[in-house]
C-alpha cells in the first residue's frame, strides 16, 4: 500500500512539474502540424541561434571534460591542503545564481577593466562576444563531469594503474590504457550532463552576451526573444527542438551504457 | 639477488621502516611474515618502486633501483586483489605487458598461449576478468606478472582475498610454479602456516624491523626471541619460560626437572590431545597424542608430571643476526 501511495506521490510530482509543461509544448509547437515547426526553425535568425549554441556549448564541453578529469583525478587520489576548500569551490557553480556569475564576468572582463581592456587592445572581445558566452556556460557546467567521474575513480582505486606501470606502462599509458576504459561511461555521463547544462543556458549567457540578434543570440535567448515579441510558433518551435536534444542525448546514454554490473 | 640496505619510511607521523637491512638471493621464494601493520607491505612496495624509502638504497641485480621509476626495475607485482583490467579479456590483461613493448603480434600471441596453459586458464583467454573465480582471477594476474619475463616476482598478500581450500590449491601451486620458473620470488604474508609452506627463507618483520630471518626450520626450531617464538606457532609458558605445546613430556611418575600439575581439562583434536592443567594455580597447556594420553588415562583433577622434552637445540635462543 505504502509503495503505491509512493509512487502515486512520485508520478503527480512529476506530472506536474514536467510531464504537463513539457508535454504542453509539444502540443503547441505541433498544433499547425510540421510545416510551421520547419518554417520556424529556419529562419536565419533561429539557424544563427543553433550556431551561436553549438560554438559556444562545444568549446565549454571539452574545456569541462579536460578540467573534470584533472579536478576530479586531483580530489580523488592526492592529499593536500586545501582539498576539501578546491572540493566545495568545484560546486559553487551550482549554488551561485547565474546572472551574478555573468556579472562578476563583465567585473573581470568587460572593456573597461585591466584584463578586458588588454584582450581588447588585442584585438578579442570577450564581454557582449563569444569567448565571454564561452566562459558563462563553462563556468555553469563546471561541477558537472567532476561529480560525474569522481565516484567511479574512487572506486576502481589507482591498484590498476600501477599493475600497469609494474608492466613498463608509462604513466600516461597506464591512465589511458588502463582508467580511461574504465571511466568512460562515467565521462560520457558527464560529459552529456554538462551538454545539456550548456544548451539549457540562460541566465549568465543573457547578461555576458548582450543578446544581440543575429550575433550573440543562443537558442534560449532565441526561445525568450520570439516569446516577449509575439512571435510563439518560432519560441514553441526552438523550445521543443532545445528540449528535443536534451532527451535524445539522456536516451542515447543510458541505452549505450552497459547495464549495472554486467561487467 | 635483492638488497636492501639502511632503508627507512615514514608515513606522516607513522614509521612503516626503520632501517630495514636484507639481502634475497637470486632465485629463491622469500616470505615476508609478519603482523599487520609490521612494514612488509611497504618494503615491498619499495622494492617494486611503487614507494620511494625516504632513506636508504634498493638493488636489484646488482643494479642501484632505488631512484627508477617501477617501469624500468623489470618487476612483476601482484597485487591482493587481483588489481585485473576488467575491461580487457584475460588473453588481453596477460598480452598487456608484451602490447607496451611493442613485440611482434605472433610473439604476443604464442608467449600469451603458453602462459594461460602454465596457470592452467587456457580455455579462459576469451572470458573477461568478471567472469572469473578468485583464484583464477590471481593466477590470472600471476601469468599477466610473469609475462614481460620479470628479475624478480612481488606478491603482495596474494591469497588474502581467497578463501581458505583456494588458500591451501594455490599455496601449492606457487610453489611448483616457482620451481618450474625458478624466477626470484618474495610474497607478503601475515599467515605464518603459508610462509613456512611455501618458501624457502622467511623474512619475520614487526614494528618496522626485521626480527628474523632464515629457513622455516630455522625461525621454528632456534627463534630468535620470545616474539619470533610465538609468532610462529603456539606457545606456553612453563615456569616463567616459552615453550611449544608440544615439546612438553606428561608422565605419570615425577621425573628430573618435572613439576606436578592438575589437569582440568582434555580436548580430543583428531589425532593430538590437548590437555589443560595448572602448575601451582598458573594455567599451561600441552600437546600430546591420543596414544600417549590414553596410557595417562588422564582424566581432570588428575595430578600429572610436566617436564620439557630436552633437546638443546630448540632451547638455544641466539641475538639477532
Amino acid at each position: 500500500m505504502a509503495k503505491v501511495a509512493l509512487r502515486v506521490v512520485a508520478l503527480t510530482y512529476l506530472l506536474f512539474l514536467l510531464v504537463l509543461p513539457v508535454g504542453l509544448i509539444c502540443a503547441r509547437t505541433f498544433s499547425n502540424g510540421v510545416g510551421p515547426v520547419v518554417a520556424a526553425l529556419t529562419t536565419p535568425s533561429a539557424r544563427h541561434a543553433f550556431q551561436v549554441t553549438i560554438e559556444t556549448a562545444i568549446p565549454a564541453v571539452l574545456a569541462n571534460t579536460v578540467f573534470g578529469v584533472g579536478v576530479a583525478v586531483l580530489l580523488v587520489r592526492h592529499r593536500f591542503v586545501g582539498r576539501r576548500a578546491l572540493s566545495a569551490l568545484v560546486d559553487l557553480p551550482v549554488a551561485v545564481s547565474p546572472v551574478v556569475v555573468g556579472l562578476g564576468l563583465i567585473l573581470v572582463y568587460g572593456r573597461f577593466t585591466p584584463i578586458g581592456g588588454w584582450f581588447a587592445a588585442h584585438g578579442i572581445d570577450i564581454i557582449f562576444s563569444i569567448p565571454g558566452m564561452i566562459l558563462a556556460t563553462i563556468f555553469v557546467s563546471l561541477p558537472l563531469v567532476v561529480r560525474a567521474i569522481a565516484p567511479v575513480l574512487e572506486e576502481i582505486g589507482i591498484e590498476q594503474e600501477q599493475a600497469a606501470w609494474t608492466l613498463g606502462a608509462s604513466a600516461r599509458q597506464g591512465f589511458g590504457r588502463v582508467t580511461v576504459p574504465a571511466i568512460k561511461w562515467a565521462l560520457a555521463y558527464g560529459m552529456v550532463l554538462a551538454l545539456a547544462r550548456t544548451l539549457g543556458e540562460y541566465g549568465a549567457v543573457a547578461v555576458v552576451s548582450g543578446n544581440l540578434v543575429d550575433q550573440t543570440q543562443t537558442l534560449t535567448l532565441f526561445v525568450q526573444d520570439r516569446f516577449e515579441n509575439f512571435d510563439q510558433q518560432s519560441a514553441y518551435a526552438a523550445s521543443f527542438a532545445l528540449a528535443a536534444i536534451a532527451v535524445v542525448c539522456l536516451l542515447a546514454i543510458s541505452l549505450l551504457r552497459p547495464k549495472e554490473g554486467s561487467r | 639477488m635483492i638488497r636492501v640496505s639502511n632503508v627507512s619510511k615514514n608515513f606522516a607521523d607513522f614509521a612503516a621502516l626503520t632501517d630495514v637491512c636484507l639481502d634475497i638471493p637470486a632465485g629463491s621464494l622469500t616470505a615476508l611474515l609478519g603482523p599487520s601493520g609490521g612494514g612488509k607491505s611497504t618494503l615491498l612496495r619499495i622494492i617494486a618502486g611503487l614507494e620511494v624509502p625516504d632513506t636508504g638504497t634498493v638493488d636489484i641485480g646488482g643494479q642501484d633501483c632505488t631512484h627508477l621509476p617501477p617501469q624500468r626495475r623489470n618487476v612483476g607485482f601482484v597485487f591482493q586483489h587481483y588489481a585485473a583490467f576488467k575491461h580487457m579479456t584475460v588473453a588481453s590483461n596477460v598480452a598487456f605487458g608484451l602490447k607496451i613493448r611493442k613485440r611482434p603480434r605472433a610473439e604476443i600471441k604464442q608467449r600469451v598461449t603458453e602462459l594461460l596453459e602454465l596457470v592452467h586458464l587456457e580455455q579462459f583467454g576469451d572470458r573477461y576478468p568478471a567472469q572469473l573465480s578468485g583464484g583464477q582471477r590471481q593466477r590470472m594476474a600471476l601469468a599477466r606478472a610473469l609475462a614481460v619475463q620479470p628479475q624478480v616476482l612481488l606478491l603482495d598478500e596474494p591469497f588474502g582475498a581467497l578463501d581458505a581450500q583456494v588458500r591451501k590449491e594455490l599455496r601449492a601451486w606457487l610453489r611448483r610454479l616457482h620451481d618450474e620458473v625458478h624466477v626470484t620470488t618474495v610474497f607478503v604474508t601475515h599467515d605464518q602456516e603459508e610462509a613456512m609452506e611455501v618458501a624457502d627463507s622467511i623474512v619475520l618483520m614487526a614494528d618496522g624491523q626485521v626480527r628474523q630471518v632464515g629457513t622455516p626450520d630455522d625461525l621454528y626450531e632456534r627463534p630468535a626471541s620470545d616474539f619470533v617464538m610465538s609468532f610462529l606457532g603456539p606457545v606456553t609458558t612453563l615456569a616463567g619460560e616459552l615453550v611449544r605445546p608440544h615439546d612438553l613430556v606428561l608422565t605419570a611418575e615425577p621425573a628430573d626437572g618435572s613439576v606436578p600439575a592438575v589437569v582440568e581439562r582434555v580436548v580430543r583434536l583428531g589425532f593430538e590431545v590437548r590437555v589443560d592443567a595448572r602448575v601451582n594455580g598458573t594455567p599451561i597447556w600441552a600437546q600430546v597424542t591420543r596414544y600417549r594420553a590414553q596410557l595417562l588415562g588422564l582424566r581432570p583433577g588428575d595430578t600429572v608430571y610436566v617436564r620439557v622434552l630436552e633437546d638443546p637445540a630448540r632451547r638455544a635462543k641466539e641475538p639477532v643476526g
